[in-house]
């Protein structure tokens, strides 16, 4: 949003499929000067690796990757490097590989489908420091939130329970509806939007709801 | 490994049973200076490098201990009543064969001390049994002679495995029979073993004869019978284990049969559709989208990988489903593949499709197609929530939206197909749309309450 004249955001590419790779950096080299791409990797050792060297503030990281994938990568740079922020980008939509990366330490989730300009859009806003939610996750973090008859009971309320108005914008989130729209919607500010968000990150991350940690743990997280 | 390891420490070793100096002409015996990895080796019995059946110097890899220590530790053990004997003998029957050939060097001094140890041992066994009267003499010999003939068959077994390892060819009892090579010699070598056993058994069963006759026959049928079952061990075990290797590798080829036959199916026939239509765009998009879908629904759909995915036909979509979220699937992929459009679906829970709901999902449908025909986007998101009280549903678009008010002529779908279908079971349909707006159809069922989220 704000992201006229000022300084490229460093980009990392993390994915095993070289096409793809190269795909994407002619996309985010072509478009715009916003962000420019410092880097790539195809293997975790590589990513590791390069991404010390090259030190990025945003590392697009693919979810299925051999030894261990995105959440390995995640697992061994953040305690070093806590700055770069990462953004998971896959062509899975199964929810415990969604929630996996969250919880791993990821600031947001997109799919490969995305277009190119939404694409720039969401790493200039992790790089912001902001969540990036798809409509996806959105529906993801809901369903892992709702309230049934079944669900576990709840151990830390500021943890394990949305607020009506984060149920609100994750709701519009997944109705696909940008920032913007959401604020216009809620008549709130793009700013309370955006901090609705990252308090909804936050929790997906800490939480030890059942549903989350369940997730989380198919993929061997947590 | 730790209840076998157990076992080994504790009966730690026993050098061989009687007989193997007979069969000492086929392998020379035994080395074993292993440069060790760092875990512990998985226990196998060594094919070269071994005087007997290579128990030992497996055991001693496994162990990584000098091979000699174990030998002497089983000689020992054969001391006390041939405890011994019958550890190396279990050991062999269950310890399975290295598939793989290490090229040791035997070393002649060392077969040699091998071979001096396996007499100490059976000595020691025979003299203490006999000391400690567990066996009378009489019984010990004819024993040791059938203990012998066991070895020499077994021990054949375990060369016509070999043999089949290297051929490769020829399966089953029969190849261990008629191996390559050596072939009269491994017949004569199994006739000798079976005759010791018979031998040795028979020896037992008549000097025990003072039983009447009808004992005494009852007695050889089971003796026989004990004879035949310890002579074909060998050929039992490798059969089962034989069996259990195939199936793996069978199963292991079918799985991969199957994704090879899909991926065939699927992807591949796309790929080469898509070549062949390569300058129309627009049909290409529709078939990489269809078959995305195809994809991702055989990887991670309800059915999950390697199921047959579920056929979407027109039929199907007519007919009753089991889970909302299948039947909103299916429609917008319908939806997709008729007007070329992606459509970005979110599913928060899941409920059984009742009449109501299905009548739900048809109202999507319709408002999926008109923003497909109407809005001038490519791109239209659908999100449905399950509540305990309520199923909404929003289909929306970003295209060039128009003012309800002014409904051009073929927009009657929406008072119809839409509305009309919502009201009829109990639902309400909302509409928010402006020109250049987009267009955004909200339609919400309600359901009773326990029916809510799955």
């Amino acid at each position: 949003m704000t992201e006229s004249q000022r300084e490229p955001v460093k980009v990392f590419l993390v994915d095993d499929h070289a096409l793809f790779r190269a795909g994407v950096r002619t996309e985010l080299d072509s478009i715009t000067d916003e962000v420019r791409v410092v880097g790539e990797a195809g293997s975790v050792a590589e990513a590791v690796a390069g991404i010390a060297r090259t030190r990025p503030q945003v590392v697009l990281l693919d979810v299925h990757m051999p030894d261990g994938g995105g959440a390995e990568v995640l697992r061994r740079v953040r305690p070093e490097l806590p700055d770069i922020v990462f953004l998971a980008l896959s062509v899975s939509d199964a929810a415990e590989d969604v929630i996996a990366v969250i919880r791993a330490g990821a600031r947001g989730y997109v799919t490969k489908t995305i277009s190119s300009k939404e694409l720039v859009r969401a790493v200039v806003r992790v790089s912001d420091g902001d969540a990036v939610f798809s409509p996806r996750l959105a529906g993801f973090v809901l369903d892992a939130f709702a309230d049934r008859p079944g669900s576990a009971p709840i151990n830390d309320p500021e943890l394990d329970l949305l607020t009506p108005r984060e149920r609100d914008v994750l709701r519009l989130l997944a109705r696909g509806y940008a920032y913007k729209e959401i604020a216009s919607e809620l008549f709130i500010s793009v700013k309370t939007v955006e901090t609705h968000v990252s308090s909804v990150l936050r929790k997906t991350q800490l939480s030890n709801r059942y549903e989350l940690s369940r997730w989380a743990s198919d993929r061997r997280l947590v | 490994m730790g209840p076998v390891q157990d076992f080994l420490d504790l009966g730690a070793a026993a050098r061989v049973p009687a007989g193997s100096s007979t069969s000492s002409t086929l392998v020379p015996a035994s080395v074993t200076d292993v440069a060790d990895p760092q875990t512990r080796p998985k226990m196998y019995r060594n094919r070269s490098g071994r005087a007997v059946a290579g128990v030992a110097s497996g055991l001693a890899e496994h162990l990584r201990v000098p091979v000699l220590w174990v030998r002497v530790a089983f000689a020992l053990l054969a001391a006390l009543n041939g405890a011994g004997l019958l550890a190396y003998g279990l050991l062999w029957v269950f310890v399975p064969q290295n598939a793989e050939e290490v090229a040791a060097e035997p070393k002649t001094k060392d077969r040699q001390r091998a071979y001096g140890l396996i007499l100490l041992g059976i000595a020691l066994a025979v003299t203490s049994s006999t000391l400690t009267g567990a066996l009378r003499s009489w019984v010990a010999v004819p024993l040791a002679v059938a203990a012998l003939g066991a070895a020499v068959v077994w021990r054949e077994a375990d060369e016509g495995q070999r043999r089949r390892w290297r051929a490769g060819a020829r399966d089953g009892v029969a190849g261990a029979f008629v191996g390559e090579g050596g072939r009269i010699g491994a017949l004569i070598r199994i006739l000798a073993g079976v005759v010791l056993v018979a031998t040795g058994i028979g020896v037992v069963v008549f000097a025990t004869g003072n039983f009447d006759q009808a004992k005494f026959s009852l007695l050889a049928v089971l003796a026989t019978l004990v004879g035949v079952a310890v002579l074909t061990i060998p050929f039992w075990l490798r059969l089962v284990r034989d069996l259990g290797d195939e199936r793996q590798a069978r199963i292991r080829t079918d799985e991969r049969a199957e994704i090879a036959a899909h991926l065939h199916d699927s992807v591949l026939q796309t790929l080469a559709l898509i070549q062949r239509q390569a300058d129309q765009p627009a049909e290409v998009a529709r078939l990489a989208r269809g078959q995305e879908r195809e994809l991702r629904g055989w990887l991670y759909g309800p059915g999950g990988y390697g199921k047959p995915s579920e056929k979407r036909t027109k039929e199907e979509e007519e007919g009753v489903r089991q889970q909302l979220s299948e039947a909103l699937a299916a429609a917008c992929g319908e939806v997709e593949d008729q007007f070329a459009i992606s459509v970005g679906q979110v599913v928060v829970g899941d409920a059984e499709l009742t009449p109501s709901l299905t009548a739900l999902v048809q109202a999507a449908r319709e408002a999926i197609v008109n923003s497909a025909k109407h809005s001038g986007v490519g791109e239209v998101s659908v999100f449905a929530e399950v509540e305990p009280t309520e199923v909404t549903v929003f289909v929306r678009d970003r295209g060039k939206g128009f003012d309800p008010d002014v409904v051009p002529a073929d927009r009657h779908g929406l008072a119809d197909s839409i509305r009309g279908r919502m009201e009829r079971h109990g639902g309400a349909c909302k509409l928010r749309t402006a020109p250049g707006e987009g267009t955004e159809v909200q339609l919400a069922m309600p359901v009773k309450a326990a029916k809510g989220a799955a």
